[in-house]
């Protein structure tokens, strides 16, 4: 045993140096960064960079096939005296705020509706998101189809029953036509809505209803002091996905009314797109979309303080 | 050992549309509404509802295949049902039309662009997650954050990066540009999968000294199976339902995808386009909804997750 100790020390074999190649292929920092250099390419250069492009082209009087000169604010201030541009924030928030408002509502309602047990639960549930899933272009024609203003079935439908005897003008009027687009949109979001909060719904725990219901609380207040807190967080999170989606939309009216009649249902988006691809001025459009961006960030705002509630209610369960 | 109490679980997602009914279909308090009174607050809101959610896809698929004079002629004719349907407008739509060039299209762009947003998301979440680089934490919340950003405030400049890089009226154009939209949410819903998966697998490969990559491909990969399902038919289903980006990067007939195109090319003044413009849309709606109907599950966890996370 101690022969081992006393003989000579031979030299352990060196290790070897780390080589730069060698931290490239395993220092994480190297790693990370090559991991997320696909990712990072196409968010830079297709997301990144067409953002800080548009605001940039904003400040120019680009046109189609031809690269703009820096003109400073005039595109906004042509904007600001522009009736049209001012006529489309307004169906923009109007559009937004009531279209979010009643998906909201509906969406809840079906959400606590689809939560109660009944036969043919999981086909039901199947079913209603079948609109979230259709193209909404299509779903849009199919409206179109609907709210004609010659062959509609509802004119018809209200006509047989004796409720008008002239059809109903509905992408023809004004009034008419913001409300058929809202409608439309309302139906594209419940599903979403709906579905999304009623994952958040199968989380409460049922002892809290029964023990509510020991007490003798009512139906509502069951909804109100149990449901409605512990669903917060998410419904603050659905709702500004909701919200911010249906402030840009776009698909929806180009399928339906192309912003007509008289301006009544142009949206920031639409109106952009007009002003940018149609007429060809890429300076005005593009101003016009960098207009939403305030609104955007404060719903962006909304969604972080959405989640950092959240996760205090939740505790401390990510990672 | 078994009989510990049961953990809360996040959300289980299963659970939300394969509950497995039950032979009394009562559970809980169920026991304390009468029948009745069932009946009119729950059955009956929920199937109007439902009616309105579903009527739409009826009133498609009827006028898709109702002859032209009953479609113009709501007197004579129920408008509600038909008794000699006709397959005219779709045999107008298959064989008189780009309609396959574009359907071909919208998958050629759809699955180009998915596959590429999978791999490129995959490598991203595992390395936010599982690497946890310098900075990852931030990372992780501006690709929250790219997720907000909207396609209607990118188009205009976008179609100038387009241009310049000569992508303009090409399928390129999309499939490089749609990962942009599909990237971030993947990414997200992703990460929130590999979180689940144990860090003590992980732990074992690197001993016995597999590599990142090797971890990645033969150990998380397998175990988020479900996620990547997940991530791919959602991603499958923006780029089908994506429209702003393809009705501007794309200008020749036999190029467009199917949304653009049925909105661009079949709305002409004939008031007999009705029936063909709903065959198109049907068509356009229907591999969707059949890839649907096989992964309901999958679609709604997608659809939760990216909430959720």
């Amino acid at each position: 045993m101690a022969d081992i100790a006393l003989q000579p020390r031979v030299a352990k074999p060196q290790i070897r140096e780390a080589t730069t190649w060698d931290q490239i292929k395993t220092n994480r920092n190297w790693l990370g960064f090559w991991f997320m250099m696909p990712a990072m390419g196409f968010l830079i250069f297709f997301l990144a960079y067409p953002l800080g492009l548009g605001i940039w082209i904003s400040f120019t009087d680009a046109k189609i096939g031809r690269p703009g000169q820096f003109i400073g604010v005039e595109n906004y201030q042509w904007l600001w005296d522009d009736s049209i541009f001012w006529l489309s924030v307004f169906n923009t928030l109007l559009y937004t705020f009531i279209a979010s408002a009643i998906k909201f509502a509906i969406g809840l309602y079906l959400a606590l509706l689809l939560n109660e047990n009944m036969p043919f639960k999981a086909m039901l549930r199947a079913l209603v998101l079948i609109p979230f899933i259709v193209p909404t272009v299509l779903s849009a024609l199919a409206f179109w189809w609907i709210f004609d203003s010659q062959f509609s079935i509802i004119s018809w439908s209200l006509k047989h029953m004796g409720l008008i005897d002239y059809n109903i003008n509905f992408l023809g009027d004004r009034t008419w036509a913001r409300a058929c687009v809202i409608f439309a949109n309302i139906w594209r979001g419940v599903p979403f809505v709906a579905i999304t909060l009623l994952a958040g719904l199968q989380t409460v725990q049922p002892s809290l209803y029964e023990a509510a219901t020991l007490d003798g609380a009512s139906r509502w207040e069951l909804f109100r002091y149990i449901t409605y807190p512990l669903l917060t967080p998410i419904i603050a999170v659905v709702m500004t996905f909701s919200v911010l989606f249906t402030f840009t939309d776009f698909q929806l009216i180009w399928a339906m009314t192309r912003g007509g009649p008289v301006n009544a249902t142009h949206l920031m988006a639409t109106l952009s797109y007009q002003r940018a691809i149609i007429a060809g001025q890429l300076g005005e459009g593009a101003a016009i979309s960098s207009a939403m961006i305030p609104f955007l960030l404060a719903a962006i705002m909304v969604s972080w303080f959405g989640l950092q509630r959240r996760k205090w209610q939740q505790g401390e369960n990510n990672d | 050992m078994t009989d510990l109490p049961a953990t809360q679980k996040p959300v289980d997602l299963k659970a939300i549309l394969s509950t497995p009914s039950r032979i009394d279909n009562s559970e809980g308090m169920s026991y304390l509404q009468s029948l009745p009174r069932r009946l009119v607050t729950l059955y009956l809101p929920l199937s109007i509802i439902v009616f309105v959610l579903l009527f739409p896809f009826y009133w498609m698929g009827l006028t898709a295949i109702k002859p032209d004079e009953q479609l113009i002629d709501l007197e004579t004719f129920s408008p509600f049902w038909t008794w000699n349907p006709t397959f005219k407008h779709i045999h107008k739509l298959l064989f008189e039309s780009y309609y396959p060039w574009w359907l071909w299209n919208t998958m050629y762009v759809a699955v180009c662009a998915t596959i590429l947003s999978i791999v490129a998301s995959v490598l991203a979440a595992y390395a936010i997650v599982r690497l946890r680089y310098k900075g990852a934490h931030w990372v992780g919340g501006l690709i929250f954050l790219s997720y907000l950003v909207p396609p209607s405030i990118l188009f205009i400049p976008l179609a100038t990066v387009v241009f310049q890089y000569g992508l303009f009226d090409s399928p390129m154009a999309l499939i490089l540009t749609y990962p942009t939209i599909l990237i971030p949410f993947s990414t997200w819903l992703l990460m929130g999968y590999f979180k689940t998966i144990p860090f003590e697998l992980e732990e074992c490969a690197l001993i016995d000294g597999a590599s990142r990559w090797q971890i990645l491909i033969k150990i998380v990969l397998p175990l988020a199976i479900p996620g990547l399902i997940s991530a791919f038919i959602f991603c499958f289903t923006l780029c089908w339902n994506e429209f702003i980006y393809a009705l501007t990067f794309l200008q020749s007939t036999s190029n467009k995808t199917v949304p653009v195109a049925i909105v661009n090319e079949f709305v002409d003044g004939d008031v007999y386009r009705w029936g063909s413009l709903m065959a198109g849309a049907l068509a356009g709606s229907l591999p969707l909804v059949i890839l649907y109907a096989f992964f309901v599950e999958h679609y709604v966890s997608a659809m939760t997750g990216a909430v959720k996370e």
